[in-house]
C-alpha cells in the first residue's frame, strides 16, 4: 500500500500539471509557471533545510546567480535560453560548494547566519562590477520563445519549461534523499555526534547538500529570469530567501511532495493572499495596509502561526488527516510515521 | 601617516559598535544555544522609538536614551517569555526559525509604521574633531567607542560580580544542575534576552548617525557583528569584542589602502574574513576546541 502511495501521488501530479493550461486563463497559467520554478527551488532547498537539518538565509541569491548566468549568456553571448538553465543550475551550484565547504564546518544554526551575508554580498558585488551585471540598472531579456518549432503562447511556453524542470527534479530530489546519501543527511540532521561516530563525515555531507541545493535554485532562478524578462540587484533582496524558508515550513520540511504546497503558498502569497490579508485587517482597523512593510508583516506572522500551530506544514496536516482511525491501524504504524522536522 | 591614524580611529568606533552587537549574539547563544537572527532588526527597531522619543531625530537627549535601553531590556524579555519560551520543547531549529519570523516582523513593522525612508539620526557628541600632533580625531569617534566600552564594562561586572550574574553563568552552563539548586532559569533567561536587546540597542543608536536610519540598516552590521564573534571564537565574549574592533580596524584600512575595495565590496570581504577565518583556525581567535562527550 506505501509502496504505492508515492508512483501514485506522482501521476496525479503529472495529470494536474498538464491539465491545468487548458482550465485557467492566461495569466493564471503564467502565475502557475513560477509556481513551477518555485517548487524548483523549495525542492532544493529543502534537502538542505528539511533533510541535512541546516538552514540557510541565502538561496535567493543563487537564485540570482542563475538569473544571471542565464541574462547574460542570452544577452552578451546570444545563447539561446533554453540551454542555459542546465548551465546556470551548474554555475549556482560550483558557487554553492565552494561556499559550503568552508561554511559546513559550523554546526547548527550559524550556517544560517553565515549564509545571510550572501545575499547582501551578492548585491554589492553585481553593483561593484558593473561592465559584467550591468550595475544598478541590470539587463533586460529578450521574451522567450517557444523551441522546436511549436507555436504557442510564451505563457504557456514557460508553464512547459518551468513544469518540464519541476517534474524532472523532483524524482531526482527523491532518488537523493532515499539512498545511502540521503541516510547520512538525515543521520547529521539528527545528531551531528551519532553521525560522526558512524563514520559520516558531517562535513561533506553539508557540502554536498549545500551544493545540490544551489544547483537546484540555480535552476529555478534561470526559469525565473525568463518569466520576469530582466534582472537587476532589486530582484533578489534577502526577502526572496526568507519567503524561500517560509515556503519550507508551509509546505512542511523534510516532505518533498510538500514543497508543491510551499511553492503554492510562495506564489500566491506574493501575489493574491498577503494583499487579501492585509484588506480583510484594514477593514478591523483603519490603518494602512497598503504601505510598504506590511507584505514582510504577513510573511512573518504565517510563519510564527505555522511553527506553533502546524509545524510540520502543509505534509503533516494532510499526513494526519490522511491517517487511519486509530482502532484500524496496525502498532507498528505509529513508527513509520514520520514527525517532519522544524 | 596622518591617514593612518585616522583610519585606525574610525575603525576602533565602527569595530566598537560590531563588538558590542556581537557581545549581544554571544550572550544569547552562551544562555539559550539559539541564535538571535532578529537580534539586528531589534536593535533596529529600538533606535526608532528612540528617535520617535527625540521628537523624530531633532536633537539627541539623554533621557530618550536611557528610557529606550528600558523599553529594549522589557521588550527583550517580553519576547523571550512570549515567543522563545513556548518553544523550549522544540528542536533548535523551530526556535531558530521563529527569530527569523521576528527578523521579518520587526523590518515589516518598521517600514510600516515610520516608512522606510532614510532618517537623520542625531548623535550626542558635536561632529568637530580634536588636532593631536596633524592627526584629526573625531570626538564622535571616541564617544561611540566609549559609550560601547562603558557598557561592556557595566556588562562584565555584572556577570563578574553579582550573584544574579553568577546564577545566569550557572544557568547557561549546566540548566539542569542550576534548577536543582534552585535557579530560576527561565526567568534569567528572559533577563539575558533583555541585556542583549539593550546592548543591541545602544549599537543601534551609536551607528544611526553615521549610517542613517532605515529599516535594513542592520543587516549588514548583523554581519559584521558575526564576523567579528567568529573572529573571536563564538562562545568567547572578551573575544567578541576584541573581534569586531580588529574587523572595524581590518575593514577601514582595507578600504583606505587597497583600491579595488570598495564601499560595495565591504560586505563581500567580511563575509572572505569569516570564511578564511573558519578555514584555518576554526575555533577562532579567543576559541578553545570544543571537544563533546556524548
Amino acid at each position: 500500500m506505501r509502496r504505492l502511495t508515492l508512483p501514485v501521488a506522482f501521476a496525479v501530479l503529472v495529470a494536474v500539471v498538464v491539465v491545468a493550461p487548458f482550465a485557467v486563463s492566461n495569466y493564471r497559467t503564467y502565475q502557475l509557471a513560477l509556481v513551477g520554478l518555485f517548487l524548483v527551488a523549495l525542492l532544493g532547498l529543502d534537502v538542505l533545510t528539511g533533510f541535512t537539518g541546516q538552514i540557510s538565509l541565502g538561496h535567493g541569491a543563487f537564485m540570482g546567480i542563475g538569473a544571471y548566468t542565464t541574462t547574460i549568456l542570452v544577452v552578451d553571448h546570444h545563447w539561446r535560453d533554453l540551454w542555459t538553465i542546465p548551465l546556470a543550475g551548474v554555475v549556482a551550484g560550483i558557487v554553492g560548494l565552494a561556499f559550503g565547504i568552508p561554511a559546513t564546518r559550523f554546526a547548527g544554526p550559524y550556517l544560517a547566519l553565515a549564509t545571510f551575508a550572501i545575499p547582501l554580498s551578492f548585491i554589492g558585488v553585481l553593483k561593484r562590477f558593473p561592465h559584467f551585471t550591468g550595475g544598478n540598472v541590470g539587463k533586460n531579456l529578450p521574451q522567450t520563445q517557444a523551441e522546436f518549432g511549436w507555436h504557442t503562447s510564451p505563457s504557456i511556453w514557460l508553464y512547459t519549461i518551468s513544469w518540464v524542470c519541476a517534474l524532472v527534479m523532483l524524482p531526482l530530489a527523491f532518488w537523493i534523499v532515499r539512498g545511502r546519501f540521503g541516510r547520512a543527511m538525515r543521520a547529521v540532521r539528527d545528531s551531528e555526534i551519532a553521525s560522526t561516530a558512524n563514520g559520516v563525515s558531517t562535513a561533506a555531507t553539508k557540502t554536498a547538500a549545500f551544493g545540490i541545493s544551489a544547483f537546484y535554485c540555480g535552476v529555478a532562478g534561470a526559469l525565473y529570469a525568463l518569466a520576469i524578462n530582466y534582472v537587476n540587484p532589486d530582484t533578489f533582496p534577502i526577502d526572496l530567501s526568507i519567503l524561500l524558508i517560509v515556503g519550507i515550513v508551509v509546505g512542511g520540511a523534510g516532505s518533498l511532495y510538500g514543497m508543491v504546497f510551499g511553492a503554492l503558498f510562495v506564489e500566491f502569497i506574493r501575489i493574491s493572499w498577503g494583499p487579501a490579508i492585509l484588506d480583510l485587517f484594514s477593514k478591523v482597523h483603519h490603518v494602512n495596509t497598503h504601505a510598504p512593510g506590511s507584505g514582510l508583516v504577513v510573511y512573518g506572522v504565517v510563519l510564527l502561526v505555522v511553527l506553533y500551530v502546524a509545524p510540520a506544514g502543509v505534509a503533516g496536516l494532510v499526513r494526519s488527516a490522511t491517517r487511519l482511525p486509530s482502532f484500524l491501524r496496525r502498532k507498528d504504524d505509529a513508527s513509520l510515521s514520520d514527525p517532519g522536522l522544524v | 601617516m596622518q591617514t593612518f591614524f585616522q583610519t585606525l580611529f574610525t575603525g576602533l568606533s565602527d569595530g566598537a559598535v560590531y563588538g558590542s552587537l556581537a557581545l549581544a549574539l554571544v550572550l544569547i547563544y552562551k544562555a539559550t544555544e539559539v541564535i538571535n537572527f532578529a537580534q539586528g532588526e531589534m536593535a533596529m527597531f529600538t533606535t526608532y522609538i528612540a528617535w520617535a522619543l527625540m521628537d523624530h531625530g531633532a536633537a539627541w537627549k539623554w533621557w530618550a536614551f536611557f528610557a529606550t535601553l528600558a523599553i529594549a531590556f522589557l521588550g527583550g524579555a517580553a519576547i523571550q517569555q512570549t515567543l522563545i519560551r513556548p518553544l523550549e520543547r522544540a528542536s533548535v531549529l523551530t526556535a531558530v526559525m521563529a527569530t527569523i519570523a521576528l527578523l521579518v516582523i520587526l523590518n515589516g513593522l518598521a517600514g510600516w509604521i515610520w516608512s522606510p525612508q532614510l532618517q537623520f539620526f542625531p548623535s550626542p557628541f558635536p561632529t568637530s574633531s580634536w588636532d593631536v600632533g596633524g592627526v584629526h580625531i573625531a570626538k564622535q569617534d571616541v564617544g561611540t567607542f566609549g559609550i560601547v566600552m562603558a557598557c561592556v564594562l557595566v556588562l562584565w561586572l555584572f556577570f563578574r560580580f553579582t550573584k544574579l550574574g553568577l546564577a545566569m553563568r550557572a544557568g547557561a552552563l549546566n540548566p539542569a544542575a542550576a534548577r536543582l539548586m534552585g535557579v530560576r532559569t527561565s526567568w534569567l533567561l528572559a533577563l539575558g534576552w533583555g541585556f542583549a536587546a539593550a546592548l543591541g540597542a545602544v549599537s543601534g543608536m551609536m551607528v544611526a548617525p553615521t549610517i542613517f536610519l532605515t529599516p535594513n540598516m542592520m543587516q549588514a552590521v548583523l554581519i559584521y557583528a558575526f564576523a567579528a564573534a567568529v573572529l573571536g571564537g563564538l562562545e568567547s565574549p572578551v573575544g567578541a569584542v576584541a573581534g569586531g574592533l580588529a574587523l572595524g580596524v581590518l575593514l577601514n584600512m582595507l578600504g583606505q589602502y587597497v583600491h579595488p575595495v570598495t564601499t560595495e565590496l565591504r560586505l563581500p570581504v567580511a563575509l572572505a574574513i569569516l570564511l578564511v577565518v573558519l578555514l584555518i583556525k576554526p575555533a577562532g581567535l579567543f576559541g578553545r576546541v570544543v571537544v563533546r562527550r556524548v
